[in-house]
């Protein structure tokens, strides 16, 4: 069994510019594909983070059209709701469109109250009920702009016309990585109450409603019920889950999620053909060899072996590069498309399906030169030149 | 040299399992290249062209998107009054007041719901914007409960063609035609009257309003006067870059994504090359021996061996750019995430787009092949004779 490893060992190491440049690739192609898998699960981090007692409220023509801010009342008081907020897409652009990030308005009183995952200090939450002007940002957002409790951030309202200043009261952190902290939230009232005098049309409305329901089974008829209180009037309503809420929206970009899972296959396949293509040439010239091993009485199953160690041996080894590569390339990522994925993080599964990958790149590479090279004659094999 | 190249040619042809594996590889990454780009023009040939160039769109100052805005009557009324809108055949200006909501209707097979754009447009919305026609039925007629569909919504949701009902903002509508955009953004809509969509709403204000100029020039003398009249928030543009800047986000992400892919992707295809043209020069030891003692050049052996991974590198690009102008069947449908509605469009092949992949393909064979074509013109005669 030792003389099998060694064998293997010195094989893999005769030609080592080949084997190097074939683990290069095979890091290359590893990492993309882990980084693929990353970004569409970081697509999903909305979805996986949605709480299912939670219910969002819209209006039922589309979630960009607005509702009355009086619907909070008529929402609480029907049966089995144990709290309800509101938010409001503010949709505001900081010094530049580049700099984009999500802004929202909320209830200064409630908000928090039902979103345990955004952990806010309690001394900043008591001073951002305090201030109608105060914010409160998230721990990427502050690092980002380099801001700090105190400043003032100027937004130029785009559904809300005109320039906007919020003090940041301080920072939210994520009870864990995977919670999105890019993002603002200020007082509803502050904005209502400006609105009332510029803006009329767009006062005492809200985006969505957050409703918390009290026993998880009875989510379906409560949501029923919401909907039932507000039909055939001004604006009906539309209330799913979270999570519904959430797919919906991935749903409508589920083309670009498909082309990009598909794309992380074909990367595979690029390696395949790099590797395949190393070990039929490898097997290739070392034709004689083996017919040398057949005559030394080592049967067709010993040679084919020979081959498949090699071969997953050097994408093993190229796999393990490429999963301690992807999480330090997927921080660098997250840093330089800022906004775009707020969370990036490799999960397990990740990791398991890149060496899932590897291993089945070096064993589907191996089938050819194992075939060939257990059936080579001896006579011809020792003949043929590399 | 000629000779050089059939000696090339015919060394691909022989080891043709390492061939077609590199060649493959190769052709992959080709693949992933043009498809993306192709999505890409795509995307802007879809929004660009929804708008035309010689009508100038009135919406709220610093508003993106026409969903983001609010024009009210009066301000509508100054628009449309301006000497530089051009007057129709009846002597009134051909304008289109209009209103922009979103609504989100249910996918065909799925329950699953999409943002759909209504407009409802002024009457004289198809002398406005030419490009327009009715494929089926007809306009819908000024002020009743009708409304006619984009040609791309046909079949992507349930129960929406010509002759159907359909149900939002608490009213049923009467489908009585289709219409054909040309492929642009409004192909995705569904459009009808202004002011019964405005009551159906509830809406006090248009969204935007479309003026059609009587000359081309008139833009920036209408631009001028009504940015600087203080009654009004407005800000023009031409309809044509207003559209455009609505596909920058997406074509940006669509881009950085499908570079960074490409050129993360070809480091493998180039470190096949570079294995194939390494074993390549390998097993030719003497054949390159031969040829120098017979009086070729080192550098003609360099461009030998490149012109052979370079060949390597247009087949591959042959086999991809095939594989991805099948491409051009499939229709794409995405949210558009500027105007947070749903769009569809093509991959469109571009001869940009042919021209683009071909370079990235002889660059791709070229930095495979230069080390070992480097190796193989750097032999010695008497080595490589002796060779084995």
């Amino acid at each position: 069994m030792m003389q099998f490893f060694k064998l293997v060992a010195r094989n893999s190491l005769r030609n080592r510019l080949r084997s190097a440049l074939t683990v290069a690739g095979i890091v290359a192609a590893i990492l993309a594909f882990g980084l693929l898998q990353t970004i569409v699960e970081a697509w999903f981090a909305g979805v996986d983070g949605a709480v299912a007692s939670r219910l969002i409220t819209r209006n039922s023509i589309s979630f960009s059209s607005p509702l009355p801010r009086a619907y909070e009342k008529r929402i609480r008081e029907v049966d089995g709701v144990r709290d309800v907020t509101f938010v409001t897409w503010f949709g505001g652009i900081y010094k530049d469109a580049k700099n984009f990030f999500p802004q929202y308005a909320v209830d200064s009183a409630s908000y928090f109250r039902m979103y345990p995952e955004n952990v806010v200090p309690e001394d900043v939450l008591r001073e951002f009920q305090h201030d109608r002007r105060g914010a409160i940002i998230g721990r990427k957002l502050a690092n980002r702009f380099g801001l700090k409790p105190g400043d003032v951030v100027q937004l130029e309202g785009t559904i809300y016309p005109g320039p906007w200043e919020f003090v940041v009261k301080g920072i939210f952190d994520g009870r864990d990585p995977k919670i999105d902290t890019t993002q603002l939230f200020f007082r509803w009232d502050y904005l209502n109450e400006t609105l009332r005098m510029r803006s009329k049309a767009q006062a005492e409305q809200v985006g969505v409603f957050v409703v918390d329901v009290a026993d998880v089974n009875r989510v379906a008829e409560v949501s029923e019920a919401i909907d039932h209180t507000f039909r055939n009037s001004f604006a009906e309503t539309r209330t799913e889950t979270e999570r519904a809420f959430q797919i919906g929206f991935m749903k409508q970009t589920e083309s670009i999620l498909i082309s990009i899972r598909v794309v992380s296959f074909v990367v595979i396949f690029i390696i395949l053909s790099v590797m395949a293509n190393t070990m039929a040439m490898t097997a290739r010239e070392r034709l004689a060899e083996y017919a040398t091993l057949k005559v030394l009485g080592f049967g067709p199953g010993y040679v084919a072996s020979l081959i498949l160690a090699e071969s997953v041996v050097l994408a093993l080894v190229g796999a393990a590069v490429a999963i301690w590569l992807t999480p330090l390339v997927a921080a660098q990522i997250a840093v330089l498309t800022k906004a775009l994925f707020p969370t990036l993080v490799v999960s397990k599964d990740t990791v398991a399906l890149q060496a899932v990958a590897a291993l089945t790149v070096g064993v589907l590479s191996a089938v050819f030169p194992m075939w060939r090279a257990s059936r080579v004659n001896i006579i011809e094999g020792l003949r043929a030149v590399g | 040299m000629r000779l050089l190249l059939a000696y090339s040619l015919r060394n691909l042809r022989t080891r043709k399992i390492t061939t077609a594996l590199t060649a493959g590889g190769m052709a992959l990454v080709l693949f992933v290249f043009a498809a993306v780009l192709m999505l890409d023009s795509g995307l802007k040939q879809t929004l660009v062209s929804t708008g035309e160039d010689a009508n100038a769109i009135f919406v709220r100052r610093s508003a993106e998107v026409e969903i983001q805005s609010m024009v009210d009557r009066r301000q509508a009324g100054i628009i449309e009054s301006q000497p530089e809108v051009l007057l129709g055949s009846d002597g009134a200006p051909v304008v289109s007041k209009e209103v922009v909501v979103l609504i989100a209707l249910p996918r065909q097979g799925s329950g699953q719901t999409s943002n759909i754009v209504t407009r409802g447009v002024g009457a004289a919305v198809l002398t406005l914007r030419p490009k327009i026609h009715i494929a089926k039925g007809r306009m819908f007629r000024p002020g009743s409960n009708e409304i006619m569909i984009g040609g791309a919504l046909v079949g992507r949701f349930s129960g929406l063609q010509e002759g159907s009902t359909l149900r939002f903002a608490q009213r049923d509508w009467q489908v009585v035609g289709q219409f054909d955009a040309g492929g642009s953004g409004f192909d995705s809509e569904i459009w009808g009257d202004n002011a019964q969509f405005m009551q159906a709403f509830r809406r006090d204000a248009y969204s935007s309003v479309v003026v059609r100029l009587a000359s081309r020039a008139g833009f920036n003398s209408i631009k001028a006067r009504l940015e600087s009249d203080r009654r009004l928030t407005v800000e023009a543009k031409r309809e044509g870059v207003f559209y455009e800047e609505q596909s920058r986000l997406m074509s940006g992400f669509i881009q950085i994504l499908g570079v960074t892919l490409s050129v993360l992707f070809s480091v493998g295809a180039v470190i096949g090359a570079t294995i194939t043209m390494y074993a390549a020069v390998a097993s030719r030891k003497r054949e390159i021996g031969a040829l120098r003692a017979l009086g070729f050049r080192r550098s003609s052996i360099l461009v030998a061996f490149l012109a052979e991974a370079m060949l390597l590198g247009m087949v591959g690009w042959v086999v991809g750019l095939s594989l991805a102008s099948l491409m051009m069947l499939v229709k794409v449908t995405t949210l558009n995430w500027a105007s947070l509605s749903e769009l569809a469009f093509r991959f469109v092949l571009t001869p940009g787009i042919v021209l683009q992949s071909l370079c990235f393909a002889i660059v791709m064979g070229f930095l495979g092949g230069f080390l070992p074509a480097l190796r193989a013109s750097r032999m010695k005669i008497v080595d490589a004779l002796r060779a084995n």
